[in-house]
This record gives structure tokens, C-alpha cells and sequence, in this order.
């Protein structure tokens, strides 16, 4: 390895005061600097960090964006959820494997382009879109692509293109994106017109327990999805005891069909950081850490820039608002494209450098979570309700949506509907009042809450969208005439597959065969018992699995084999051979065959 | 002709540990051929199906085309396929090589290898050897398998309690010191 290389790591790593739990950033700023992170790289980190190699490449071989092979220049990453699907990425796939000669997972002679899949990037209401290293592109057609990628072979450089900027914020000058926010309803809470800081002005006037107190009588639930009371949460942190407590934001938004946050952290990034800031108050908090998903660094200068108007406004920093003693900061920490670290525990311990494994729990984070102190991890949506709730009154907020599920909820619409985008509407409507809104009456099925939500048929439809009845963290995926809700839920058990982190079996292995079952009725393999045998499979998986991601990765196949039963029933063939009609021997043997340079003598010729 | 339930029983990709777990069931081997006759199996050497059974036990996973022809034979004259251990019932030890290609496998057994010693350098392919699949298989990807029992190798309580219970057709209990293997 170059000294200068060298230099250049122990340089990265003492800006971050050779922190280990900084190890996230350390590796980002590695990569970025170096293309990749090679195992000279990883052993310079270890040694400037005085910690084991094992530690590094534990982490950086966990992150789907950290890559420890060398990568072209450009790293296009197209995002393969099901809805990109629909709109036709196999078509863009094709364009890109022709035009570079390279097929998915490979890196072009030239060292100017690399080819990767990835999950859901949260811009299903404008696919297909792909990520070029940290920018995005969207509504992709094969002749699109072929001219992004033929000018990136002329002149090398991603801003020279010539694309027409988002809506919004994002031609702000310091997101220059593509992405347009689809905004399409705005509601009384999240997107209403508000006077800044009036929240914390209020907030900041009451004592730490009125405001907790104030957060219960509004009766805000979680927006991630779970929906746990909120107040309640931030009741437990602040008991709980520690030398430290810590806020955090999860905008990891990384289910399938959701992209709600990125809509606010574009356009009501302050709204958020305050609602941070006020929950740092009542916890008795000095830091908070947004955790920004990877495939949303295109926006990090931007947050980080209003993170420094709020500084300068004395909105964060010491004494906020003018309240003597009352200091609080929050920092962004990036992500590197992994789901499961939406998931609370692995979110943590991606903030500590650390892969992105759950942990156990109990103990809760409120006890026991960032460094192992009390910690309250909130969704962006739920930040932006807390600064709503104290400015208008917790009386107002409760007054919206219904009784168990108080408050407006952002739902982010995509697939096949005329106006997929985000629409604040207030809990309580019902899932055919929403589909007539986005122009999908003929939806022959509905997908809610992302791939751990649930499929929902026709006959459903008059279900009200709230968390007694369908919750969602967002996501509504609309599916109309012509789909197959059994390759629908193929797609999502691919996604299972590919985020489950592989610490438990019933997950690691489950999802695998109940993918697996599923491709047998799509073949036209699968007979009677395989039903029960997903049935079974499915629970399973379902209760021995460790964290959220493994106790709901069965559901695609759950709840399609309860609302959408008959598709799996038409398909089944009985078979009294006893012979497992999937074994294909001639495949089996195709390779012995080559080596050996003979045919069987038994099978097939 | 005696009127006996049939049991047949072969070791395909395995090591015949499991067969020797069955003959731990020690003395009581005489109570079991008082209950059963035994057709195909190595137990007696008999080479061939003669007559339908009631129950086929399988020892190992698939590992090349004669174990898959083996296998189907036994779900065709069997009523009841018992996956006996961990080979039979996931592939087990041999299935090792799963995450190998099947290329670098034989070479590294035949040509690269630091003990090999092949001047021919060939991987072997004469007619009369069964040609490796490209993978070992479970049986149950093979052919339909009705029982599982689980263990490297199950202990002989375990097999004696379960054939005990399936001959009387009673439902099958077994004490969890049966059934842990950790």
C-alpha cells in the first residue's frame, strides 16, 4: 500500500477522533476516496483505530454499498422492487448489459462502469430509477439509459448531463436532482403551512414532563409502522437511567413502496429537526443522530446545510432557543444500503460502527440503546408531528383521524395507478376512498405496508387505513388486471432473501424455501400439500424469527394464502408418483456430463 | 408366504452410521423381525425389490444418478419413505460441497489435490461409474418423503420407537432426550 494512501486513511480516521463506533463514516470516506475498500484499506483502518481487522471487514463486509473488489468509476445500481418491475426495468436492464457488454455484478474492461441490482431506493412513483454512485435517475426507458451511459463514456462527469430537475427543493442548488416529490395532497399536519420554531418556542416554555405529557394526550403512534404510543416511548427513556440519552431519526426508509421521508426531508427537513430537537428536551437529551439511508446521500448536503442554518439561528447548539442549559446537536450519520437497519436495534448498531445486526431485546432502546445508554428512535413523519402537536395543541391532533389512531398519515402510492405519488390524508379513510383519489379503481389487489405488510383483496377495500384495521408505514403498492399476486409475492421473498442479515435460521433459511414453494406453483409444480407446507413454513418463520424483519418476511405469503387463496388452488396439480416433479435430473447431471465428456448412461438421451 | 409387514432399507450419500444406529437397537432386533421382514437392504444383502413394502428407510442424500435411481426404486415399492438423519434429511456432511462448483471438486480430488497422485490426469469417467450430480440433494427434492427423523445419526432409541409406532400404527412420542442434538 502507497504511504500516501496510508496517510490518507489515518488522516480519515482522525477526523472522526479515531472513534471506532465512527466506523460507518470512516468507511464511507475510505471508499469514497479510494474506490473501494481493498484489504490493505481495511487493515490501515484497524491499525489507526487500534482495534482487530476482523471489527472492519466485519462491517464493511456487511453493507451492500461498501465494495472490497475494485469498481468502475461509475457504479450504476438499478433498483429491482417489484413496482420498477411492473414499469418495465427488465427492459432497461437489457439496455444497459448490451450497450456496456457487461452482465449484473461485473465491472466493465474500461474501469468506467460497474452493474449491481439493488432493493427499493424509495422512488417507486417515478420508476424505473437507478442510483450512479449517489445520484439518482428515474423514469428510465432503454433509451434513456443508453444516452446517460453514452455520455458518461464521452465526457465523465455526472452533472454534465443534461436532466431536468426535480420539483421543490430538489433544483436547490445543493441537491441538483432528478427526483420530482409527487406531492399530491397535502394534509393538516405534515405539509399545512406552519410558523417555524413557534414549536419549540412552546415546547421550550413547559417543563420536560408537560411536554412528554402533552405527547400522550395527543396520542401520536409511531409512523414507522409498528405504531407504538410515542409519549409513552419517550416516558421510558427519559426514567430510565443512564449518563447519557440520545435521539434518534430513522430515516432509514428503506421499505419497498415507501419514499414518504425523502418527500419530507426535502421539503420539511426544519419541521423534523425540530421535532428532534423538542424530543431531546423532554428526554433530557444532549444528541441526536439522523440516520440518513445511503440511497438518499444525494440529499446530505442539503440537510446538512439547514442543520447550519439552524446552528446559526441558535436552534441547536448551547442554550437552544435562548434555554439556559438546554444543549442539543444532531448529527447525520450516513447509511450503506442495508433494509434491516430500518429496523430499530440494527439501526443502533449501525450508528456504533458496528454490521447492522438486531439486537436482543428486551432491553428496549428506551433502557439500553445507542452506546448503551437510554436512546428514543422515531420516524421522520413521527418528528414532524411532535413539532405540529406542540405548536397547535395535543387536543387538535387528536381531534384528526380516528380514536385509536390519532393524526393525518403520509401514504406514499405507487404502481398501477394514474397519480402514484404522496398523499397526507388523515387516518380513518378507507382504502377505496384512496384508490379512487390515485385513480386505481380497477386494483385487483393492494399491497399495504411494503413487503412485511400485507396483500389485500377487492372485498377489503372498505377497510379504513389506520392501525386497528390496515396499518402502513406508508406504503401502498396497487396491483391492477393482468397481475399475479403469487409473482408479486415472489418478488418480495426475493427481497427477504437478499436483506435477511442471516443471524437466525427460521430466517436466513425459511425465506429462502418459502421462495422456493412459491416458485412451484408458478411452475405449475406445486401439489395439495404444499399449501399447508407454506402455511406451516410461513408461522415458523414468523415466530422463531429474532427481529421485525424475520417476524414479518412471511407475509407476502400469509396473507396471499389467506386473501387470494384460489390463485394458489387453481394451480395445483395432484401427484401420486411420489416423484418430486421440480427435481430436474438432465440439469443435474449437465456438468458432470462436461467434465467427463460423456453422456449418462441412465438419464434422459 | 408370510403375511409381515415389509421393511427395505439403503444407504445412499451417507456413511452407514445411520445403518449402524439401527443395528444399536441391539437384542431387540429379534422383537423386530419377529414384527417385520426385511427386503431390499444391506442388513441381509438382498439386492432387489421383490415385493411391495410398507416401509423404505433411507440413509443419506443424493450424490449421483444411481442414488436417484435407488431412491425413486424405494418410493415406488415403498408405502411409507422415513428420511433416516441429517444426510437424508438436508444432505448433511456431503452436501458440503454445495457451495463448491462441481468442476472444482473433482479437481481438487483428482488432479490438484496435495496427495494426488494421478499421472493420467483425469478426473475419472468410465461408463460404470455413476455420474455426480451437480449438487447433493435432500431426498425430499428428489421424491415425496413421509417421516423425518433427524440426528447424525439418530440414536437407536429413536428408530426403534419410531418403526414401533408406525408397525402398530400408533402416534409417534418421542421423549426429548430423543431429539436434541445440541
Amino acid at each position: 500500500m502507497k504511504q500516501e494512501d496510508k496517510t490518507l486513511i489515518q488522516d480519515i480516521c482522525a477526523r472522526f477522533n479515531r472513534d471506532r463506533t465512527r466506523m460507518m463514516d470512516v468507511l464511507i470516506e475510505a471508499q469514497r476516496a479510494l474506490g473501494y475498500l481493498s484489504s490493505d484499506v481495511i487493515d490501515a483502518i484497524a491499525e489507526a483505530l487500534a482495534i482487530a481487522r476482523v471489527e472492519v471487514e466485519s462491517a464493511a463486509s456487511f453493507y451492500a454499498f461498501f465494495s472490497q473488489k475494485p469498481r468502475g468509476k461509475f457504479v450504476i445500481r438499478l433498483c429491482n422492487d417489484i413496482i420498477d418491475k411492473l414499469k418495465g426495468v427488465d427492459r432497461v436492464a437489457s439496455a444497459l448489459r448490451e450497450q456496456l457488454g457487461i452482465d449484473f455484478g461485473q465491472t466493465t474492461d474500461d474501469d468506467l462502469f460497474s452493474l449491481e441490482w439493488t432493493s427499493c431506493i424509495g422512488m417507486c412513483d417515478q420508476a424505473p430509477a437507478a442510483l450512479i454512485n449517489d445520484k439518482i435517475v428515474t423514469r428510465l426507458s432503454s433509451d434513456s439509459i443508453r444516452e446517460i451511459v453514452r455520455s458518461l463514456k464521452e465526457h465523465g462527469d455526472f452533472s454534465k448531463l443534461k436532466l431536468a430537475l426535480g420539483s421543490g427543493n430538489n433544483s436547490h442548488p445543493l441537491v441538483r436532482s432528478v427526483v420530482d416529490n409527487n406531492l399530491l395532497q397535502r394534509g393538516a399536519v405534515i405539509f399545512a403551512p406552519s410558523e417555524p420554531s413557534q414549536a419549540l418556542g412552546k415546547a421550550l416554555a413547559m417543563s420536560p414532563t408537560e411536554v412528554i405529557r402533552s405527547i400522550k394526550t395527543s396520542r401520536l403512534r409511531g409512523r414507522g409502522g409498528a405504531g407504538f404510543p410515542t409519549g409513552m416511548k419517550w416516558e421510558f427513556a427519559r426514567n430510565a437511567t443512564g449518563d447519557a440519552r440520545y435521539v434518534l431519526c430513522n430515516a432509514d426508509e428503506g421499505e419497498p413502496g415507501t419514499f414518504k421521508d425523502r418527500v419530507i426531508l426535502t421539503e420539511a427537513a426544519d419541521l423534523m429537526f425540530e421535532g428532534m430537537t423538542i424530543a431531546g428536551y423532554a428526554i433530557g437529551s444532549e444528541q441526536g443522530i439522523l440516520y440518513l439511508r445511503g440511497e438518499y446521500a444525494y440529499l446530505r448536503a442539503f440537510l446538512e446545510d439547514v442543520l447550519a442554518q439552524r446552528r446559526s439561528k441558535g436552534l441547536l447548539g448551547d442554550n437552544v432557543g435562548g434555554k439556559a442549559g438546554f444543549n442539543f446537536d444532531i448529527r447525520i450519520q450516513l447509511g450503506a444500503g442495508a433494509y434491516i437497519c430500518g429496523e430499530e436495534t440494527a439501526l443502533i448498531s449501525s450508528c456504533e460502527g458496528l454490521r447492522g445486526d438486531p439486537k436482543t431485546r428486551p432491553p428496549f432502546p428506551a433502557q439500553k440503546g445507542y452506546l448503551d445508554m437510554p436512546s428514543i428512535v422515531n420516524n421522520v413523519e413521527t418528528f414532524c408531528c411532535v413539532t405540529r402537536i406542540l405548536d397547535k395543541g395535543a387536543g387538535w391532533f387528536a381531534a384528526i383521524g380516528t380514536t385509536g389512531s390519532a393524526g393525518t398519515k403520509l401514504f406514499s402510492v405507487s404502481g398501477d395507478c394514474e397519480r402514484p405519488g404522496v398523499y397526507e390524508l388523515a387516518f380513518g379513510v378507507t382504502l377505496a376512498e384512496l384508490l379512487k383519489i390515485v385513480g386505481a379503481e380497477d386494483a385487483i389487489a393492494v399491497q399495504v405496508g411494503g413487503a412485511s405488510g400485507r396483500m389485500v383483496n377487492p372485498s377489503e377495500y372498505g377497510k379504513k387505513l389506520c392501525f386497528d384495521e390496515l396499518a402502513t408505514g406508508g406504503s401502498i403498492m396497487v396491483f391492477g388486471p393482468g397481475r399475479d399476486v403469487i409473482k408479486v409475492a415472489r418478488a418480495f421473498m426475493e427481497f427477504f432473501c437478499e436483506e435477511s442479515c442471516g443471524y437466525c435460521t427460521p430466517c436466513r433459511v425459511g425465506n429462502r424455501l418459502l421462495k422456493q414453494g412459491l416458485e412451484r406453483f408458478i411452475r405449475g409444480m406445486a401439489e395439495p400439500s404444499d399449501i399447508e407446507y407454506l402455511e406451516q413454513l410461513g408461522k415458523t418463520v414468523k415466530t422463531m424469527s429474532r427481529c421485525g424483519l424475520g417476524q414479518t418476511s412471511a407475509n407476502p405469503v400469509l396473507s396471499t394464502l389467506q386473501s387470494f387463496r384460489s390463485e394458489y388452488e387453481r394451480r395445483v396439480v395432484k401427484n401420486t408418483s411420489g416423484l418430486q416433479p421440480s427435481f430436474d435430473i438432465v440439469k443435474a447431471l449437465r456438468d458432470s456430463e462436461t467434465i467427463v465428456k460423456r453422456k449418462s448412461v441412465h438419464v434422459g438421451h | 408366504m408370510s403375511t409381515k409387514p415389509k421393511v427395505a432399507t439403503t444407504s445412499l450419500a451417507g456413511c452407514f452410521g445411520c445403518h449402524m444406529s439401527l443395528l444399536d437397537i441391539d437384542d431387540r432386533i429379534l422383537k423386530l423381525i419377529e414384527l417385520v421382514d426385511f427386503n431390499k437392504s444391506p442388513i441381509n444383502d438382498i439386492k432387489k425389490f421383490t415385493d411391495r413394502c410398507l416401509v423404505g428407510i433411507i440413509e443419506g442424500g443424493c450424490s449421483n444418478e444411481e442414488n436417484v435411481h435407488v431412491l425413486q426404486d424405494f418410493r415406488k415399492h415403498c408405502d411409507v419413505i422415513i428420511a433416516l438423519g441429517d444426510c437424508a434429511t438436508m444432505g448433511g456432511l456431503p452436501a458440503m460441497r454445495n457451495h463448491v462448483p462441481l468442476k472444482e471438486c473433482l479437481e481438487e480430488a483428482y488432479l490438484k489435490g496435495p496427495t494426488v497422485y494421478n499421472p493420467g490426469g483425469k478426473v475419472p469417467g468410465d461408463a460404470e461409474l455413476p455420474l455426480i450430480l451437480d449438487k447433493v440433494y435432500p431426498c425430499q427434492e428428489v421424491v415425496k418423503v413421509d417421516l423425518f427423523l433427524p440426528g447424525c445419526p439418530p440414536p437407536a432409541d429413536t428408530i426403534w420407537q419410531a418403526l414401533v409406532a408406525l408397525l402398530n400404527n400408533k402416534p409417534l412420542e418421542l421423549p426429548y432426550e430423543l431429539i436434541k442434538y445440541d
